[in-house]
């Protein structure tokens, strides 16, 4: 299935390769840098490329190419998928997935690598079951190998592999048996010029930090399951019991996942916590335009709204701004055109406002369309959606855990056109 | 260093080496150093080591074989892990001196007592085949043997290794496919994958269309009923009412069951809807849409809209299949119309094929939300994206009548855009809308000829000057004009306005010569000089055939008509238009292209094979006991390795081909339409120009063979809608000659037609499959006289077995819409030692696919497959000696 695997940072180099299959040249990724070349930004090149005798397939995280070569029919999702694991296996392994981290790790990356395809074909993909076979290089550890000599591969062979639940390990051990659940929302909007949503829904996660000793069988209830309109489970969730009891019943595995994903119909009314109230315009004449923006409080649930954003992709034109924040600070990067206003907490007595006159170019033309505002925003102790957890069952092991629920709610992709 | 005693040491030069590796950089002559650490005891030197090895035994093959003895030892270890590992990277090595090891190996693991060593076989498994092709057989043994594991662990593996090395056996799943069905939600996500992609194409060969009743009755209908429950229990009601309804219809027709199978498949893949892996739910959205009824369908939307919150490459993925679906299926995913709209910050792809979905989901009641939608992404920064926009605009106009002169007023008020490309891609889509109905658009015309002036864009002058030559009756003031100005800049511009140009002067000239005789004169002998031919060739000809001179011929008179023809509208349809051909979700569908190793997914039966469902066990078929029970149900498909039963390698290809190349002619079609009517003409000609080549060609042959005969119908796609008149006409005059010339029914009795030694004969039946029957045929390039469309295959038995067969005849035949069969009459009697003749007539409809029919006698039946190869498919016709000269010429 999957041949080759480069990996090329944003300036072209190759800086890695592995092959599963016969040696493919390098000189394959030529036809990647060609569309590269021609999609100008690099979230525009095409992530399946067909060659005279391969398929190229790409994804782009971190500033980094991951380039994988094909040779025969295969999913392309198949391919896209598995190389987001391998991303987010390197960001679980050294903490950030990016070329330097990569080079200097090359080793632990390339017995990664080998562990997770055979031929081609996924192997092992969970990370419990690969940080069995290789260690995660900690620093401590490092100091300890060069001093003794031992080394990162772990010298039992894994067994989770082999066991019917993959994703944990046996002989699990903690003194402090605790198991925390956040509970993330993210509310993905539309508002278009006068405040009114054109499209908004909230899309939420839970990710669970659960370290408990032995083979723990939780069960997890909320209060209000209705609300939850699609789901998508961690491999460790029992389906027939949600399809049935709606509770998620689960062994989790050791450490931090994420359990399940949800999504809360837009049927239901979305709560937009915040307004915007903006007037950009650019002026015919005098090569210059005005800004004025300001936030306020809508429907918080009486939380406070924190760590308040908003990004403005300005149109090429604007080479300048002239801006004064009310609250927080602004910054205007001059090469990608983005106006960033971290504006921190919402004080509903005195509302955030930024506002000020915009320099052009000389001579370049009104640009049609204003920019539109991508907010950020943060409330904490609230779920959005009104979802809650109303209980955590731990069966088959005698000792009793710690158990915490945190909720956050955040802006996800919320949009304001102007 | 690799040398040292010290483990740490060797590890460091180890690490070296890899980083070396890893960079890319040639290793391979430390090889005889490395390879001696091979049975170091330190693991993560001996990993490293693996790894080098694996990387360069391909080069080293002499070398590489001294490790291999480590390996064999590994491979008795009591640990599981370690045996595993070893037939790990054994397989891995590719040196083939090493095949029989390895297929030693792979067999002995294939019946170990761990499931994690049998997973291993069965990833070694592809790769001893793709290292040596002619193990098939043994390794097909060693994956039937596997396929009937029963542990969760080497389901997935295992599948893989069927799908990459006899994906074409289905037959080796019926016993499998319950059991798979049912482990499927505990194997792991990839092989998930594998299996449902697998399971689509079981299923599609071994069960009926849950849809055929509904789409006989509801053809053309456009909305479809389609259900969005979230609730599972509400969902199976919505089964059962419209299983009821369903029932009621069919009490008429005939009645249709879902298979038991069928449901079981469907009910065990749901679940995995709710996969957190984007391949597994793709998988089962596409199994979905395949296989289940079209009232179940649209469960797949609601996970499919999840996925577009994922990363921008699996956006990418989706919404492609998304954008398929929603042409077959729209109704299932317009309660979704708000998860598409567009934002300013996605990529430009991904923001193109979001305009694509939200085109194909307008309909009447929401075009005037998607139409808000459109005006708010016109303004946007993204010029590509605002190009495809008004593409957009243009394909719901055509589509949608009522909202066609909202469209155009607003496409209309683009072209004092600022921006060039917005003008010019507006009016190239306006030049479309106006060719429905010119006749109330006349102002918009005048406007767009003002605009001549200003705009650059060659694409949309052409377009103007366009459609100022096709209703220059419509504008007759301002046409001479145009032109003039036309004239006047003609050598600076491009030659795709250059050529409407010449095709304005012509049409001007035709409808109002007297202002515009001097100026068409001009301009074409401006054209004369051109540095390009095609614009030379083409005042050359437009030259003779306007211009009256005493030689012209007969041509000139019927100019206006050829110019002035009534032009079809163009039908602006999406490029996602014919793509369900492919399975969903694969490379194939989402390149538009074929690619290496792709399986075709077959169309339905028209029957269930019910001999084959009763093989399909359950849970608890043994594995071991296997062989023998093997043995006898491959009896009737036919030989191993022989592509016979159920076609499935070669089969389809010629047809996708065709329908890629008729799609993407129909898209460059409705581009091209910008420039006129003049390239269709002379597009005709170069293509008649081939026809005859082609013909010329097989004349060379027919005289070589003294046999007069005339290919009707050339194998390839026909390439141009204009060739098929001229074809017609010729196989028209020739059966009417052939009737002429009355053939004897002679023809079916066996004895009419002796093989000629220079055809080629195919095997049907081996004796030894066919116990004794042996059977062949060729195709006889007779003519079959029941009937002219079919082609003569003939077929020679021979009894080979101790017994007489009594009762040859052919039953069940499956074929593909459109074929027939004209079947042979039945033998009674085939004397043991005897050889018989018999002649069918097949009607293949000029595709490749195979006709598949079953082989009866009086004790046993066969399935067989007949395909004709590309050569075969001819129909044989006489023509007197006259006559052929007279083609000869022509």
């Amino acid at each position: 299935m999957i041949h080759s695997l480069f990996l090329i940072n944003h300036t072209g180099d190759i800086f890695l390769e592995k092959h599963w299959k016969s040696v493919i040249s390098r000189s394959v990724c030529d036809y990647f840098f060609e569309a590269k070349e021609k999609a100008v930004d690099p979230e525009n090149v095409p992530p399946v490329l067909q060659t005279p005798h391969h398929y190229l397939i790409t994804i782009y995280r971190g500033k980094l190419f991951f380039l994988s070569v094909i040779q025969t029919e295969v999913p392309p999702l198949f391919v896209i998928e598995f190389l987001h694991r391998v991303a987010d296996t390197f960001q679980d392994y050294f903490g950030e997935c990016s070329e330097v981290i990569i080079k200097d790790n090359v080793v632990t990356v390339y017995e990664l690598l080998e562990e997770m395809l055979d031929n081609g074909f996924p192997l092992a993909t969970e990370s419990n079951v690969l940080k069995e076979m290789i260690r995660p290089p900690t620093i401590l550890r490092s100091v300890v190998n060069t001093l003794t000599g031992s080394s990162n591969v772990g010298d039992t062979l894994p067994t989770g592999q082999l066991s019917n639940i993959p994703w944990r390990r046996a002989g699990v051990k903690y003194t402090n048996n605790e198991a925390y659940f956040d509970v993330i929302e993210e509310i993905d909007a539309i508002l278009d010029k006068s405040g009114t949503t054109v499209f908004a829904e909230i899309q939420g996660v839970i990710e669970a930090c659960v370290r408990l000793t032995g083979m723990p069988d939780l069960t997890l209830s909320f209060m209000n399951p209705r609300l939850l309109d699609d789901v998508s489970f961690h491999p460790c969730v029992r389906f027939k019991r949600w399809e049935s009891e709606r509770v998620l019943s689960f062994i989790p595995p050791d450490g931090n996942f994420t359990l399940m994903t949800y999504h809360v119909s837009s049927q239901n009314l979305v709560a937009i916590p915040v307004y915007v109230k903006q007037n950009i315009s650019f002026f015919e004449t005098g090569n210059c335009g005005r800004l004025d923006i300001t936030i306020g409080p809508k429907q918080t649930m009486g939380k406070t709204v924190e760590g308040l954003m908003v990004t403005v992709h300005m149109p090429k034109a604007v080479l300048s701004t002239n801006l004064t924040a009310s609250q927080g600070n602004y910054t205007y990067d001059l090469a990608t055109k983005v106006l960033v206003w971290d504006v921190g907490k919402l004080n509903p007595q005195k509302l955030p406002n930024l506002r000020g006159s915009l320099s052009m170019q000389a001579g370049a033309p009104k640009p049609e369309e204003n920019p539109s505002l991508n907010i950020d925003l943060k409330i904490q102790q609230l779920a959005i959606s009104g979802l809650k957890v109303s209980r955590l069952d731990m069966y088959g092991e005698k000792y009793k855990p710690f158990k915490g629920v945190k909720y956050v709610t955040k802006a996800g992709k919320f949009q304001v056109r102007t | 260093m690799l040398d040292s005693n010290k483990d740490s040491l060797k590890l460091e030069a180890m690490k070296r080496i890899v980083a070396m590796i890893a960079r890319g950089k040639n290793a391979s002559d430390l090889f005889p150093a490395v390879v001696k650490n091979v049975a170091c005891k330190n693991i993560e030197v001996k990993k490293l080591v693996y790894v080098y090895l694996v990387r360069y035994a391909e080069e080293q093959q002499d070398l590489a074989l001294l490790s291999i003895s480590t390996f064999q030892r590994g491979l008795k270890d009591p640990n599981q892990l370690i045996r595993a590992s070893a037939l790990r990277v054994l397989s891995s090595i590719r040196v083939t001196i090493i095949v029989p090891i390895m297929m030693l190996a792979i067999k002995e693991a294939a019946s170990d007592m761990s499931p994690y060593v049998r997973k291993t076989a069965a990833h070694a498994i592809p790769k001893l085949y793709s290292l040596d092709p002619e193990q098939k057989d043994q390794l097909i043994e060693v994956i039937e043997k596997l396929l009937a594991d029963k542990t969760t662990l080497v389901a997935g593996s295992v599948v893989m290794a069927f799908e990459e090395v006899c994906p074409e056996r289905i037959d080796l799943i019926h016993k499998n496919y319950r059991k798979l069905c049912n482990l499927l939600i505990d194997v792991e996500e990839w092989g998930q994958v594998v299996i449902i992609n697998m399971l689509t194409r079981y299923a599609r060969t071994q069960f009926l269309n849950p849809n055929i009743n509904e789409s006989l009755l509801e053809e053309g209908g456009g909305g479809e009923k389609t259900f969005y429950g979230s609730d599972e229990e509400e969902d199976e009601d919505e089964e059962e009412k419209e299983k009821k309804a369903e029932a009621a219809v069919m009490a008429k027709r005939k009645p249709y069951v879902m298979d038991p199978d069928h449901r079981l498949l469907l009910r065990n893949t749901k679940p995995l809807l709710q996969s957190r892996n984007a391949a597994v739910v793709m998988a089962v959205a596409q199994l979905y849409f395949h296989l289940a009824p079209k009232a179940e369908v649209g469960v797949i939307a609601k996970a499919l809209v999840r996925l577009l919150r994922s990363h921008s490459e699996v956006q990418y993925v989706v919404l492609q299949n998304v954008a398929t679906m929603t042409i077959k299926r729209r109704g299932m995913f317009e309660p979704y119309l708000k998860s598409f709209y567009i934002r300013s910050t996605d990529p430009t792809q991904i923001k193109v094929l979001k305009l694509e979905v939200l085109t194909n989901l307008a309909n009447e009641t929401n075009i005037s939300t998607i139409l808000r939608e459109f005006q708010t992404y016109i303004k946007s920064m993204d010029k590509d994206f605002v190009a495809a926009t008004i593409q957009a605009i243009g394909r719901c106009a055509t589509n949608i009548g009522e909202v066609r002169d909202t469209c155009l007023n607003g496409l209309v008020q683009l072209l004092s855009n600022r921006d060039e490309l917005v003008v010019a891609e507006s009016v190239v889509v306006i030049k479309k809308l106006l060719q429905m109905q010119p006749e109330k658009h006349s102002d918009i015309i005048k406007h767009m000829a003002k605009l001549t002036d200003n705009i650059q864009v060659p694409m949309a002058r052409a377009s103007i000057l366009w459609l100022i030559g096709e209703y220059c009756e419509h504008v007759p003031k301002i046409a001479p004009d145009v032109l003039r100005k036309m004239a006047k800049s003609f050598t600076n511009e491009e030659d795709i306005v250059k050529l409407q140009i010449i095709n304005l002067a012509a049409k001007l000239y035709l409808t109002n010569s007297k202002q515009t005789k001097l100026l068409t004169q001009y301009v074409l002998n401006l054209a004369k000089y051109d540095q390009n031919y095609d614009i030379r060739d083409r005042a050359r000809f437009i030259r003779q055939l306007i211009v009256p001179t005493e030689k012209s011929g007969a041509l000139s008179k019927y100019a206006k008509k050829l110019f002035l023809a009534l032009k079809p509208a163009p039908v602006l349809e999406s490029p996602f238009k014919d793509r369900d051909h492919f399975q969903l979700g694969s490379l194939s569908h989402l390149l538009n292209a074929k690619a290496g190793g792709y399986q075709e997914l077959p169309d339905w039966p028209e029957a269930a094979p019910d001999p084959l469902r009763a093989q399909r066990g359950g849970e608890g078929v043994c594995a071991c006991s296997g062989n023998s029970n093997i043995q006898r149900h491959r009896g009737p498909l036919g030989s191993p390795g022989a592509p016979k039963d159920g076609g499935e390698q070669g089969l389809l290809l010629p047809q996708s081909k065709s329908d890629s190349a008729s799609g993407s002619e129909s898209a460059s079609g409705s581009e091209e339409s910008g420039s006129g009517s003049e390239s269709e003409e002379s597009e005709e000609g170069s293509e008649s120009e081939e026809e005859e080549e082609e013909e010329e060609e097989e004349k060379d042959k027919k005289k070589k063979k003294k046999e007069i005969k005339k290919p009707v119908q050339e194998i390839e796609p026909a390439p141009s809608p204009q060739v098929t008149p001229v074809n017609t006409f010729l196989s028209n005059s020739l059966v009417t000659d052939l009737e002429g010339l009355s053939l004897s029914d002679s023809v079916l009795s066996p004895a009419a037609i002796a093989p000629s030694s220079a055809l080629k004969n195919y095997e049907l039946l081996h004796r030894i499959t066919g116990e004794g029957l042996s059977v062949e045929y060729c195709f006889s390039r007779q003519p079959f006289s029941p009937d002219g469309n079919m082609v003569a295959v003939q077929m020679q038995f021979t009894n080979n077995a101790t017994s007489d067969t009594k009762n040859l005849h052919m039953e069940d035949v499956k074929l593909q819409s459109g074929m027939r069969v004209k079947e042979f009459p039945e033998i009674e009697l085939l004397p043991a030692g005897e050889t018989a003749t018999a002649v069918m007539g097949i009607d293949f409809c000029d595709s490749t696919q195979a006709a598949n029919f079953q082989l009866c006698t009086h004790t046993r039946k066969f399935f067989v497959s007949i395909q004709p190869p590309v050569g075969e498919l001819m129909r044989p016709v006489f023509l007197t000696e006259n006559e052929f000269k007279k083609e000869q010429g022509a």
